[in-house]
């Protein structure tokens, strides 16, 4: 049998997708109520009143809810999802707003209604009376603090928090060179072109509430909405159906809607549905990447650094439910393959009247790339020194592994680097795009009139962050697998990777096992995914499971076979005493044997029946045993492990109109282990797209007043084809991690993670001046241009 | 006030009543229960709601169902053969791993399947050009591209 771990094969998954038999959340409950939502036109404002009157009548409206309808716990702010000591003015919303709004977009009245369209009737003929406050819109504003996002939240700061190791003033002063740096990256988002959904059914007969949502995490939700509701955890059920994807945005829980439908549902008697539309996406969802960055650094004339000081400031939107990861991971990750030497990070999160701020893959990390990759060039500028050459002289070597940074990563653990070999990365990275021969190339075509960039980045991504994740698998007398795990999936393909897995540890066929995943009815413990933690910490358990499975099928097999577990092993779905092809017996009957039985259900069972042999003096299970081939293990590893990677990309920018185009893209990855490298491939050319659309097109153009003024795809502008590299050139190192069973990485956010880095590191080369806020649109690049022609210093 | 709308879905056909401002991609997933089609947008710029109508790709989030009466529609559903064999097309996004989340697909599916039936042997340009107004979160469009050139090359073996 062909080990599966590895191959690149073919997704499962597919099949049913490909012939639109997808169930994703609004393909489910055709006779659930509509909801459609109310939602603020104002960034601040005092609610004075909320006139519902105009809407009683629309036909086919069953209810109507505002924050005074809401019952116990149901009517207090919704949860803050992960605290931290820094985080001292931590807020979140209300379900409904209860009489302030802080966000356009923001709801404040619900609507349940026969179908859609006749539940926005209504949402339009409700009105409400606001008084409008000044609004906070963006990091200067809250900065400067003129105005409060909340009355009692000083300064509109959210938190602040230092981290060091050494002394990094000291460090700077003493280097032969210095370089200030102020770098800055605008706001994103995940954008999955599914949107947010809930659909929730309470069975008046057993008392039960079933939620599906399309989530990130169906445990997360679950308690969260029994925490609510006030229901027994043992009472709600939370499936995840196929999830149209979610880049982080879906891991935010639970969110107003996810706790108002199951509520309108239990209280109606009916199952009630949400689907969010494109602009609700936009306005009510969440976004990312909005930050502001001041660095000093000092350094040798060889260009190692010996001392970094960096402070930003976040925008965390108008409320902070998800607490500070997305600045943690920036303050931590920002270091790269590097020793900084003395390094000394502060970081402020700030309110605005904007929409939330959580994590959208890479979660603070592109951001933090872009500081660190846009310093290594200026260092590099400043000394005439090659690019790569002044990185490879700050990186961690291979022997220097684990290494401490001496900080605290995201998961409240050490930040402590397991394993990677960042020279040999570059090495494969610099002849996969020919980064010796490039400036020849430069030099020629800029005789043409042509302008050519090269652009290099690097980055360390800290993955599968535990708490823990767990599995069960169990063989049925069919001899078929069934695997569940608790964490969700949004087309990442873990059907078929965690398949490989299983099919290899438990020796059965590849087709035989069947994935089930974020279903709290199969698997009620889970974290969710996020953290490109899935293949790490769900791949570990499955592993883990499996191989208890496998043991007690030998134990099972050899007691039938009359030998020794030792001299039994399992291939291809038969166990059999080694070197004796003629001794097997398939899985499926060892299943039936290892659940002695009374009753006989089909021809196969007899075999387990009490007249039908065995020790009639032994209890048919024995001491410590238990009936069925099953395994239930759980995964829990003591800290993150670090994925790493480069991209090269060469760039033309255009010397009149300032587009910029994409002539070639280049990945030198190490996620460890690959347990299919199609799929890890199909998760960088997702990533690197991603890249493209946060380094050169996407950006929330927010007005003075908290407008969103691009809240559609006609005008935010995420990468067709067209705007895409024709191509990605990728090549893979694996250097296993040491701290889980298979030596998996994450792969799942890397592709994103240096594409602002990347690319203001090509176009300033392209350009022959620093790239210092990204995106960077044609006209931001023609402005610059003018700028820099006018006074050619200029930062 | 509402309408009696005929239409021949998939090869049968369907008689529904709708409400004048019914959006075709609305009375497809909900009315007939075909939810293979997904509404991305709204606003007729992601694509996955691309429908074929007539043969031509339409999107139907931009159609009325009323304007639907007497057309020929195909859905994603519709794609594979009476025997269930994938199309060219479903079984190349399969070979190419052209999708991951699968949301966007019933819509680049239709669209591919229209400009197949127009130009059978697209260049790679071409093949980037069919796909062109469709928008996908997950994939990237480089295994996309590669389905287009080998639901071609399936296409060509097939007829």
């Amino acid at each position: 049998m062909t080990a599966m771990f590895g191959e690149p094969i073919a997704r499962v998954e597919d099949d049913r997708l490909l012939r639109g038999e997808g169930a994703y959340l609004d393909d489910l409950g055709h006779d659930a109520l509509a909801v459609a939502f109310v939602r603020s036109p104002h960034a601040h404002a005092r609610i004075l009143d909320i006139d519902v009157s105009g809407a009683l009548d629309v036909c086919g409206v069953l209810a109507i809810y505002t924050y005074e309808d809401l019952p116990g716990r149901l009517a207090e702010p919704l949860p803050l999802l992960i605290p931290h000591p820094a985080l001292t003015h931590g807020r979140t919303g209300y379900p409904l707003a209860a009489d302030e709004v802080n966000y356009v977009g923001e709801p404040v009245a619900m609507v349940v209604a026969t179908d859609r369209y006749l539940a926005e009737d209504a949402a339009e003929a409700i009105t409400v009376d606001y008084d409008p406050l000044p609004a906070v819109v963006g990091i200067d504003a809250a900065r400067a603090a003129e105005h409060l996002v909340h009355p009692d939240v000083p300064g509109n700061v959210a938190a602040h928090l230092v981290q060091s190791n050494g002394d990094a003033a000291a460090a700077i002063a003493a280097a032969p060179r210095c370089l200030e740096l102020d770098l800055v990256i605008e706001r994103s988002a995940s954008m999955p072109l599914e949107g947010r959904g809930v659909l929730a059914l309470w069975d008046t007969d057993s008392r039960r509430l079933r939620i599906w949502t399309s989530t990130q995490t169906s445990t997360g939700v679950r308690a969260a909405v029994a925490a609510k509701l006030d229901l027994a955890l043992a009472s709600v059920d939370v499936i995840t159906p196929d999830v149209g994807g979610g880049f982080g945005v879906k891991i935010v829980h639970p969110w107003p809607e996810e706790v108002l439908v199951p509520w309108a549902a239990k209280t109606l008697g009916r199952p009630v549905k949400f689907t969010e539309d494109r602009v609700e996406h936009f306005t009510s969802s969440a976004h990312e990447r909005g930050q502001r960055h001041q660095v000093r650094v000092g350094f040798d004339d060889d260009g190692r650094v010996l001392g970094l000081d960096v402070r930003f400031w976040h925008d965390n939107g108008a409320y902070i439910p998800y607490g500070l990861i997305v600045p943690l991971i920036t303050s931590t990750q920002l270091l790269g393959p590097y020793k900084p030497g003395a390094y000394r990070v502060e970081f402020t999160s700030l309110y605005t009247n904007t929409v939330i701020v959580t994590p959208y893959r890479g979660a603070g990390r592109p951001q933090g790339a872009f500081v660190m990759e846009r310093t290594m060039d200026a260092i590099a500028a400043s000394l005439g020194l090659d690019r790569a050459l002044v990185r490879e002289r700050n990186f961690i070597l291979p022997s220097q592994m684990p290494y401490d940074h001496g900080l605290i990563f995201q998961d409240g653990r050490p930040l402590i680097y397991d394993s990677g070999d960042y020279p040999a990365a570059l090495a494969k990275l610099k002849a996969l795009v020919g980064w010796d021969s490039f400036p020849a190339v430069q030099a020629e075509a800029r005789e043409q009139g042509r302008n050519l960039g090269i652009g290099l980045a690097c980055y360390v991504e800290g993955t599968g962050v535990g708490p823990y994740e767990g599995a069960h698998i169990v063989v049925e007398t069919s001899g078929k697998v069934k695997v569940a795990t608790g964490l969700t999936t949004q087309g990442q393909g873990h059907q078929t990777v965690l398949a490989q897995i299983v099919a290899d540890e438990l020796g059965v066929p590849f087709g035989d096992v069947e994935v089930t995943t974020g279903d709290t009815r199969a698997f009620g413990y889970a974290v969710g995914t996020f953290a490109s933690r899935a293949a790490v910490m769900s791949g570990s358990a499955v592993a883990l499971a499996a191989r208890a499975a496998r043991a007690k099928a030998i134990k099972v097999a050899a007691a039938a076979l009359e030998a020794s577990p030792d001299d039994v092993e399992i291939v291809d779905g038969m166990a059999a005493v080694k070197g004796d092809p003629a001794s097997a017996i398939a899985l499926g009957t060892v299943a039936v044997l290892s659940n002695p039985l009374r009753y006989a259900f089909d021809e196969a069972a007899k075999a387990a029946t009490q007249f039908a042999g065995g020790d009639i003096d032994a209890p048919p299970v024995a001491e410590g045993e238990s009936p069925g081939i099953e395994g239930r293990e759980f995964f829990s590893p003591v800290r993150s492990t670090f994925a790493s990677g480069m991209h090269a990309v060469i760039v033309e920018t255009d010397p009149l109109t300032a587009e910029t185009k994409i002539l070639r893209y280049c990945v030198v990855h190490d996620c460890g282990t690959l347990i299919n490298p199609r799929i890890v491939e199909g998760q960088i050319h997702g990533g690197v797209a991603q890249g493209v659309g946060g380094a050169l097109y996407e950006r929330m153009a927010y007005d003075e007043t908290g407008q969103l003024q691009n809240a559609s795809f006609m005008d935010f502008l995420m990468p067709y084809v067209s705007e895409v590299p024709d191509g990605i050139e990728i090549d893979h190192l694996e250097t296993p991690s040491p701290l889980n069973p298979l030596g998996i990485k994450g792969a799942g956010e890397a592709g994103v993670i240096p594409g602002a880095a990347v690319f203001a590191s090509a176009i300033s080369d392209a350009e022959g001046f620093a790239i210092t806020t990204m995106p960077i649109s044609p006209s931001d690049l023609f402005e610059l241009r003018q700028r820099h022609k006018a006074a050619p210093d200029a930062g | 006030m509402t309408f009696d709308v005929q239409m021949t879905v998939n090869g049968v056909a369907r008689t529904v009543r709708v409400p004048a401002r019914l959006l075709l991609s609305d009375c497809l997933r909900h009315d007939l229960r075909l939810t293979g089609t997904h509404v991305g947008c709204e606003h007729g710029v992601c694509g996955a709601c691309t429908v074929l109508v007539d043969g031509v790709a339409v999107r139907s989030c931009l159609m009325l169902a009323v304007s639907a009466d007497g057309a020929e529609i195909t859905t994603v559903e519709g794609l594979a053969g009476p025997d269930g064999t994938l199309s060219a097309v479903q079984q190349a996004f399969a070979d190419c791993h052209g999708l991951q989340c699968g949301f966007c697909t019933p819509g680049f599916l239709t669209t591919i399947t229209a400009a197949l039936a127009e130009n059978p042997d697209p260049t790679h340009d071409e093949a980037r050009e069919i796909i062109g107004g469709n928008l996908c979160r997950c994939t990237g469009y480089q295994n996309i591209v590669k389905a287009v050139l080998r639901a071609a090359e399936l296409g060509r073996a097939g007829s």
